[in-house]
C-alpha cells in the first residue's frame, strides 16, 4: 500500500494543466478519412466524461488518437501539457474487448503486471516493487483472488476490470475506456462502476464511452456528443437536449424527467437502434 | 544390447556426438523462438521464411562451387533477413493482405533458389540435404556458429521478453506505452529468421515449421502463461532432440525426419490425454 499512497501524492502535485486538451483534432483511417472532423474540447483533471455517439460516430477513432493508437491528420492533443507525439505514457488505454486476443497464454497478474513496463524499464525484469505494486491494484479493485486465472477463464465484466487495473499499474492520470459496457450484465456493470469509482477517488481522469445515455447522465460530469464533429459538450442536463440527440442519433428519445432532476431514457440505445431500423 | 550401451553406442565418435549437439540445440531454441510463432499466429510466416531463405543458400553453394558447407550459414542468414525485412515491409500497412503478401515473397524466393541451385551438376542430392537436413558430418565450427546464433536469439529474448510479450498480446498497449512498435516487430522476424538458419544444416528446410509450432503447441495445451510456455516448449525440443537423433542413429532415418515425428508424437499423446481429461472432469 505504501508504494501506492506514494505514488498518490505525487499525482496531486501536478499543476493546473487540463487532463486532457483536443484542439482542432481532424483523423480517419482508409474507408473513412473523415471519421473525426475538427474536435475540440479540454477535459479537468479528476474529470468524469462520457462519450456517446450512434455507431460510426469516431468514438474509438477519438480514444485511438488520444492514446496514441491511431496518427491524427492534423490539429494537436495534449494530456497534462504533453503533446502526445513526445514520449508520454501516463495515458491508460481499456481497448473495447473484441480487440483482445483472450486465448493469449497470460495470467491476470501477468496482464496487469504489462502496465509497469515502462517503470521498470529497458532489458529489465519486474522486481519486488513492481509485484508488490500489481498485487496492490489487484487488491483494490477486488481482483485478488482472480490472479492466478487465465484471462480466457475471465466473465465480461472481470476482464474490463482487469484492464482498469492493468492501466492503474501503469501509474495512468488519464484514463479511456471503449464501450467498457459493452456486453456484460447488470452485475458486471455495476462492479465495473465501482471500479470507475475507485479510479476517481485516486483523482484519475476518465474519458468512456458507451451506448447507455441513461448511466453517461446520472455517473458523469459531462457528456460529450459525437458524430465526426462534436455537437455537445457540458454537464449530462445541458447537453442531453432533444435537438443535440436528434442531430447525433437520427431520432427523438422518449425522456423523462427524473426525480433528481437529471434527464433519464426509458429506451436504451441498442434497442432504440432496432426502432430506428424499422423506419 | 543393454541400456547403457545403448544409449553411449552412439556416441563413440566425436562427429555423432556433434550430431547429437546440434539437435538439441536447435529443438531448444526453435521451441523457445516458436512460442512467439505459435502467440502471434506466425505459423505460416515461419513456413514461409524457411522456404524464402533457399536462395540465400543457393548463392553460397553456387559461389563454392557446388559444396554442401558452413558458408550456407552466411547465404542463408543474409537470404533469412533479406525474406523477413520484404515480408515486413509489405505487411506494415494492409495494402497487401498478409497471408497473401507472404505467399507471393515465400514462392518468388524458393523458386529463384531452385534455379540457382540447378546450375550445378550434383544439385538433386545437395538440394534433398538442404531441405531435409542432415546431421552427419556436421563440424566442430558449424556446431559454435549453431550455439552462438542460438546464444544470441535467446539472449535477445531474455532481454526483451516484457516487450515481445506486450507487442504480442495487445499492440494498442504497446502503442499507448509509445514503445517502438515496428523495431520489435521486425525483429522478433529477424530472431525467427536467424533460428532457422541455424536449424538449416540439422532439419532442413522443408520441415522447419514443426520445430517452430508443434514443441509451443503442445506446451501451449499444458500451461496458461507464456513463461511457463517457453521454459515447457524448450524442454520438450531437447528432449525431442534427443529422442530423434538415437531414432536416427538406429532406424537410420534422416535426423530431421526423427526430431519432427518425435514432436509429432508428444504433441499426440499430450493432446489425446488432455482432451480425455477435459471430458472425464465434465462429467464429473
Amino acid at each position: 500500500m505504501a508504494a501506492l499512497a506514494m505514488r498518490d501524492k505525487s499525482r496531486n502535485a501536478s499543476s493546473d494543466l487540463p487532463a486532457l486538451n483536443v484542439d482542432r483534432v481532424s483523423a480517419g483511417y482508409p474507408g473513412n478519412w473523415q471519421a473525426l472532423d475538427k474536435i475540440s474540447f479540454s477535459v479537468n483533471k479528476g474529470e468524469r466524461v462520457a462519450v456517446i455517439g450512434p455507431n460510426g460516430a469516431g468514438k474509438s477513432t477519438l480514444f485511438k488518437a488520444i492514446v496514441g493508437v491511431m496518427q491524427i491528420s492534423r490539429g494537436r492533443i495534449t494530456i497534462f501539457g504533453e503533446d502526445t507525439h513526445s514520449s508520454h505514457t501516463n495515458v491508460g488505454y481499456v481497448p473495447q474487448q473484441s480487440a483482445v486476443d483472450w486465448a493469449f497464454p497470460a495470467s491476470v497478474f501477468d496482464v496487469v503486471m504489462m502496465g509497469r513496463n515502462r517503470h521498470i524499464g529497458w532489458f529489465r525484469w519486474p522486481g519486488k516493487r513492481d509485484r508488490a505494486i500489481v498485487r496492490d491494484v489487484l487488491a483494490r479493485l477486488s481482483l485478488s483472488d482472480l490472479a492466478d486465472r487465465q484471462i480466457s477463464e475471465l466473465s465480461g465484466g472481470q476482464r474490463q476490470r482487469v484492464f482498469i487495473a492493468r492501466a492503474m499499474a501503469q501509474d495512468t492520470r488519464l484514463m479511456v475506456l471503449d464501450e467498457p459496457f459493452s456486453g456484460v450484465d447488470q452485475t458486471a456493470e455495476q462492479e465495473i462502476i465501482e471500479s470507475l469509482d475507485i479510479l476517481t477517488q485516486h483523482g484519475i481522469t476518465l474519458l468512456l464511452s458507451t451506448h447507455h445515455i441513461d448511466n453517461a447522465a446520472l455517473r458523469f460530469d459531462k457528456i460529450l456528443i459525437l458524430r465526426q464533429r462534436l455537437l455537445a459538450y457540458g454537464p449530462p442536463d445541458a447537453a442531453l437536449t432533444a435537438p443535440n440527440l436528434r442531430d447525433a442519433f437520427g431520432w427523438v428519445l422518449p425522456i423523462m424527467p427524473h426525480s433528481d432532476g437529471l434527464l433519464m431514457f426509458s429506451v436504451d440505445y441498442d434497442g432504440a437502434e432496432a426502432v430506428n431500423g424499422s423506419n | 544390447m543393454d541400456p547403457i550401451s545403448f544409449l553411449t553406442e552412439p556416441l563413440a565418435y566425436a562427429f555423432i556426438q556433434r550430431g547429437m549437439l546440434a539437435l538439441v540445440v536447435v529443438g531448444g531454441i526453435s521451441a523457445v523462438v516458436g512460442c512467439f510463432v505459435v502467440v502471434r499466429g506466425l505459423s505460416f510466416f515461419g513456413d514461409a521464411l524457411a522456404h524464402a531463405i533457399l536462395p540465400g543458400v543457393a548463392i553460397s553453394y553456387t559461389a563454392s562451387g557446388g559444396y554442401v558447407a558452413g558458408n550456407l550459414f552466411i547465404g542463408g542468414l543474409g537470404g533469412g533477413i533479406v525474406a523477413a525485412l520484404v515480408i515486413a515491409w509489405l505487411t506494415r500497412k494492409a495494402e497487401v493482405k498478409e497471408d497473401s503478401a507472404i505467399a507471393i515473397v515465400f514462392a518468388t524466393f524458393f523458386a529463384l533458389g531452385i534455379a540457382i541451385i540447378s546450375t550445378q551438376s550434383s544439385y538433386a542430392v545437395d538440394l534433398s540435404h538442404i531441405l531435409f537436413g542432415s546431421i552427419n558430418g556436421i563440424s566442430q565450427n558449424e556446431l559454435l556458429t549453431v550455439a552462438g546464433m542460438g546464444a544470441v536469439v535467446l539472449a535477445i529474448i531474455a532481454l526483451l521478453y516484457k516487450e515481445f510479450q506486450i507487442i504480442s498480446f495487445d499492440m494498442s498497449l504497446a502503442h499507448s506505452l509509445r514503445l517502438p512498435v515496428e523495431f520489435l516487430r521486425v525483429l522478433l522476424l529477424l530472431l525467427i529468421a536467424v533460428t532457422i538458419v541455424a536449424s538449416l544444416q540439422a532439419v532442413g528446410i522443408a520441415l522447419m515449421l514443426a520445430l517452430l509450432t508443434t514443441p509451443a503447441a503442445t506446451a501451449r495445451l499444458l500451461v496458461k502463461r507464456l513463461h511457463h510456455m517457453i521454459v515447457i516448449a524448450s524442454l520438450l525440443g531437447i528432449i525431442s532432440g534427443v529422442v530423434g537423433f538415437y531414432a536416427s542413429y538406429y532406424l537410420d532415418i534422416p535426423s530431421g525426419a526423427c526430431i519432427v515425428l518425435t514432436m509429432s508424437v508428444i504433441f499426440g499423446v499430450v493432446f489425446f490425454l488432455q482432451s480425455s481429461w477435459n471430458r472425464f472432469s465434465a462429467r464429473e
